[in-house]
């Protein structure tokens, strides 16, 4: 019916090793380049923080003196008081942005479409751009409190931007502003995937559209907030750009954050060993939102398996 | 979901949404506005406001003429490096994790859990904890202060989402489709070829604008490992923005600011969708 | 020659022993069909004679020659899949070649192969289409033609009907069936499904728990099922398998169902002699639906049995009426005439056919007659 086909004898072991050595190499480099970094620049950097290091990395032992040293800086503590009210104000107010967003897309508007790129369009810009601008914004000689001042009202006061205690909610405002629409947009798959039917049940049951939001929707959706919120923690101990490019830090320390003082001990005054103690604090920290997280997914899943 | 709304209320639904909008848009028409307004008619007023001259010089001025740290070429030459970088790194990035993607999902190999495990760690641990063995490894390895240097970083950093982005899209490839492969004859790198590439549109659109925001936008790094005229254009704004604090140029500044978010945000609304999907596909890790 | 033989092939996923020292030997020419419940193995073992999975310990022999170490391409095989899996970028044709563009076979007689496979399936109208414009009876069609298109010494069936319709897969059960008859080609078919086993192999063999129960043609599996386990698995409804009791009489056993019951059904048995040593010992009595029937019935033979039983249930399918009784208080399946329609809680005349009678040891759940 057609050709014979071509039954070659098995290879040697030798041979089919070379013949399959680029393909091992192609799956093989990437993976172990990628994960090698990961785990020995992290157990480096752990290294470091141990060592006596300052301009460059040297060897020895200081215990956990680097560490105690940075949290009794002040830089460290109000780096840390900030990110706690910055990391839980940021947190809950874009959650609920987002919540809310997704809620009034969810009511079968017009150009939902238009609306939703709206409002997720901050998060293709960088943090560089976004700081930059609110820092032109929130300037009291340059944005909204002038143009209100211009316009007649001069007793009218926006300067938070300069105001020490308040300087911290400048970068809140503008990191709600970024990535509100990131929580938007997973409130909204969630809220989109809840059961038709069993909405319609609730409707047959004589619920209203408030009712059905209360008792059935937004119950459904608490998995998907530990999510938001978990991964806005995350961006939150992290931020480095935004305070960069709004604040600078500023005004004096007051907005100091710890991805901050890690670059500030590392390459502004070159005291290596600090700067690792703070970033793997900074790591600490995050482990401290991941790893509850962690926990709490891999029980969900048990339970679905079991389920 | 039909008759989720209550009819009254909607006129309200609609003013609030319309506000909020109008809230977020703001910034930008802000900046777009003053991009073309002419320094001196932004340092007599506010930075919000209607311009009176059409200051399309400013771009020009932006583009190329600007001075940055005592070199006078505008934000060329950063945005030049900016592409250098993003570009490389979001190739190589997306096409090996396409096929690290390919090999856990549809290849099982010894240890294939274990190193795909530790390689998505690699999207939860700061930066921070690989600031100084970076430096470290670039001095040695001579890409300090280099585009190649960035490039490398961000094609083996990339590979944490990439892997997982393919990964997550291939596994749902029925594993009789590789088998019948390779009764077939097919090989690693036939099967990826003829058969997963050709069905792998969507999540290559998805991994390279994700790709290309991430490092488009990167700061930290480019801020450490790149000085002067190495420097990407995120750098260089903030390097602007010190530059420039005592003489006020915010029309100029508005325009650069332009120019470096352009390139993302029209990748941005030509692929939208795919750029939601990356978010998305990020947060269910 | 056997085109194919496995030697004391075992597969162990870590702490799961999956297959337990399989032995097969199919000769070419046969349509082989392992047959089993979903978990017995019998995937396994298809994917380790593909080459696509590797036993813990065993050999696979495909034409006389161990292959243990040859891969999937090079074993001389085709398979076709359950879900078809055809390359879904490619047309029809090109799901075809792929396999000869893989061997660089030349493009002329590439042509020449899709030409004949074609025809033979006849979808040549297919060939430029891609598989997403495919029916699921074409999309098999096409999987086939791929498999046919090797001419290789065995072809692999993973389930391969098992996607399609109620009646496409009868159309399509007779089909390949017809090929197996026109090529003469050798054929192991892996289904969970008894009737496709019993329509197309040539040799059945039944697996369970990672063992083969019993291979042999579908007349004897069906007549003399090798244990408990393949009696209630071939056959729908499956035997009736009746706990009773083996009695001495004059002229041979008789096997007594529900014993010191008003109701004792005593059935004599002619002809089996193998179950001499279990006279006055319980045994597994087992019995098709089809050999009980109405009263009337005479199985073209000496007098059946006759014996009065109460129903309980009524199925009519049609073609036939099932019927629940109670036999010796034990619940039975019988398979009466098509218009005969006894009523639920009465007593109804059944006859029992008394030469297909199976007896089942009930510790070791063996065919002893």
């Amino acid at each position: 019916m057609t050709s014979a086909v071509l039954t070659r004898p098995g290879r040697s072991a030798a041979t089919e090793l070379v013949r399959r050595l680029p393909e091992y190499l192609m799956i093989w480099v990437p993976l172990l380049l990628s994960a090698a970094h990961l785990v020995s620049f992290s157990l480096w950097t752990l290294w470091i923080s141990f060592t006596p290091s300052t301009l460059v990395p040297v060897s020895g032992w200081v215990g956990l003196r680097n560490y105690t040293a940075v949290a009794a800086s002040r830089n460290w503590q109000i780096a840390f008081d900030n990110l706690l009210l910055f990391g839980s104000a940021f947190v809950l107010l874009s959650a609920a942005t987002g919540l809310i967003l997704a809620i009034l897309l969810d009511q079968r508007i017009r150009a939902e479409n238009v609306l939703r790129s709206i409002f997720l369009y901050p998060l293709a810009v960088s943090f560089v751009v976004t700081g930059t601008v609110w820092s032109w914004l929130l300037n009291p000689g340059l944005g909204i409190q002038k143009l209100v001042h211009d316009l007649g009202w001069t007793s009218f006061k926006f300067d938070w931007l300069i105001d020490r205690d308040m300087a911290i909610w400048t970068i809140v405002i503008a990191a709600i502003w970024q990535s509100s629409g990131f929580a938007m947009a997973l409130f909204l798959a969630g809220l989109r995937s809840v059961d038709a039917d069993i909405i319609k049940a609730a409707q047959i049951d004589g619920a209203g559209a408030v009712r059905i939001y209360r008792r059935i929707i937004l119950p459904s959706l608490w998995p998907i907030t530990i999510t938001v919120v978990v991964i806005q923690l995350q961006f939150a101990i992290s931020t480095f750009d935004l305070v960069r490019a709004l604040t600078n830090g500023g005004p004096g320390i007051a907005t100091q954050l710890p991805a901050l003082v890690v670059y500030d001990l590392m390459f502004q005054r070159s005291l290596l060993g600090r700067g690792a103690a703070a970033a793997v604090l900074m790591l600490l920290i995050l482990l401290a939102v991941l790893l509850p997280y962690a926990a709490w997914r891999y029980i969900q899943r048990r339970r679905a398996n079991h389920a | 979901m039909p008759d989720r709304s209550f009819a009254p209320s909607r006129i309200l639904i609609y003013l609030a949404v319309s506000l909020i909008a109008a809230a977020w848009l703001a910034p930008l028409v802000v900046v777009v506005l003053n991009s073309l307004r002419s320094n001196e008619e932004i340092a007599q007023g506010s930075m919000i406001g209607w311009p009176q001259q059409w200051a399309w010089s400013n771009y020009a001025a932006a583009w190329s003429g600007f001075c940055v740290a005592e070199t006078c070429a505008g934000i060329r030459p950063y945005m030049l490096n900016s592409a250098l970088v993003t570009i490389p790194a979001t190739i190589f990035s997306t096409l090996l994790g396409a096929i690290a993607g390919y090999a856990v999902s549809l290849w099982r190999f010894r240890g294939d859990n274990w190193i795909y495990g530790i390689v998505t760690l690699g999207l939860f641990l700061p930066q921070q904890m690989r600031l100084l063995p970076w430096t470290i490894v670039l001095r040695d390895i001579g890409l300090i202060n280099t585009l190649t240097g960035l490039v490398l970083i961000h094609t083996i950093q990339g590979l944490s989402f990439t892997t997982l982005f393919c990964r997550n899209y291939y596994v749902a490839i029925p594993h009789e489709l590789i088998r019948a492969a390779r009764i077939d004859g097919a090989g690693f790198f036939r099967i990826f070829w003829r058969i997963i590439l050709p069905l792998s549109g969507p999540i290559l659109i998805v991994t390279v604008i994700w790709q290309f925001t991430h490092i488009w936008n990167e700061f930290l790094y480019g801020v450490t490992f790149t000085t002067g005229q190495q420097q990407p254009v995120t750098a260089a704004l903030i390097a602007l923005s010190a530059a420039v604090a005592d003489i006020p140029q915010h029309g100029v500044q508005s325009a650069a600011v332009i120019i470096a978010a352009l390139p993302t945000l029209l990748i941005y609304l030509l692929g939208g969708k795919y750029f939601v999907r990356g978010l998305t596909a990020g947060a269910v890790k | 020659m056997a085109a194919l033989s496995i030697r004391a092939l075992s597969k162990r996923y870590a702490n799961l022993e999956v297959l337990k020292g399989i032995d097969l030997d199919i000769e070419s020419g046969e349509f082989t069909v392992l047959v089993g419940p979903s978990g017995c193995g019998k995937s396994t073992l298809l994917n380790i004679v593909a080459g696509l999975d590797h036993p813990s310990a065993g050999t696979v022999e495909i034409g006389g020659r161990v292959v243990n170490d040859v891969a999937p391409k090079d074993r001389d095989i085709a398979m076709v899949f359950q879900s078809y899996a055809l390359y879904p970028s490619m047309t029809v044709r090109q799901n075809i070649t792929f396999g000869m563009e893989c061997r660089r076979v030349a493009k002329a007689e590439q042509e020449k192969a899709v030409a004949n496979v074609a025809k033979l399936l006849q979808i040549e109208p297919l060939l430029g289409r891609k598989p997403s414009q495919l029916s699921g009876g074409q999309r098999q069609r096409v999987a086939m033609g791929r498999a046919l298109v090797r001419n290789p010494l065995l072809f692999l069936f993973d389930e391969p009907l098992s996607n399609l319709d109620a009646k496409l897969r009868v159309e399509m059960r007779m089909e390949i069936k017809r090929l197996h008859q026109r090529i003469g080609a050798t054929i192991v078919y892996v289904t969970h499904d008894q009737i496709e086993a019993m329509t197309m192999a040539t040799r059945i063999a039944v697996m369970h728990q990672g063992s083969v129960q019993q291979f042999a043609d579908p007349d004897t599996v069906y007549r003399y099922p090798a244990n408990l386990f393949v009696a209630r698995f071939m056959g729908s409804p499956p035997m009736n398998t009746i706990p009773a009791r083996l009695e001495a009489a004059s002229d041979g056993p008789v096997v007594v169902v529900g014993a010191g019951r008003p109701d004792e059904v005593r059935l004599r048995l002619r002809g089996y002699d193998a179950a001499a040593p279990f006279v006055g010992r319980e045994v597994v009595f087992g019995i098709r639906p089809e050999c009980i029937a109405e009263g009337s019935r005479t199985f073209s033979s000496d007098a059946p049995v006759r014996v009065e039983a109460p129903v309980e249930l009524v199925e009519p399918t049609g073609a036939e009426t099932m019927v629940l009784l109670r036999l010796g208080g034990e619940p039975a399946m019988a398979r009466i005439s098509p218009d005969i329609r006894p009523a639920p809680g009465t007593s109804a005349a059944f006859a029992l056919d008394t030469r297909r009678i199976c007896l089942f040891d009930p510790e070791t759940e063996r065919l002893i007659a």
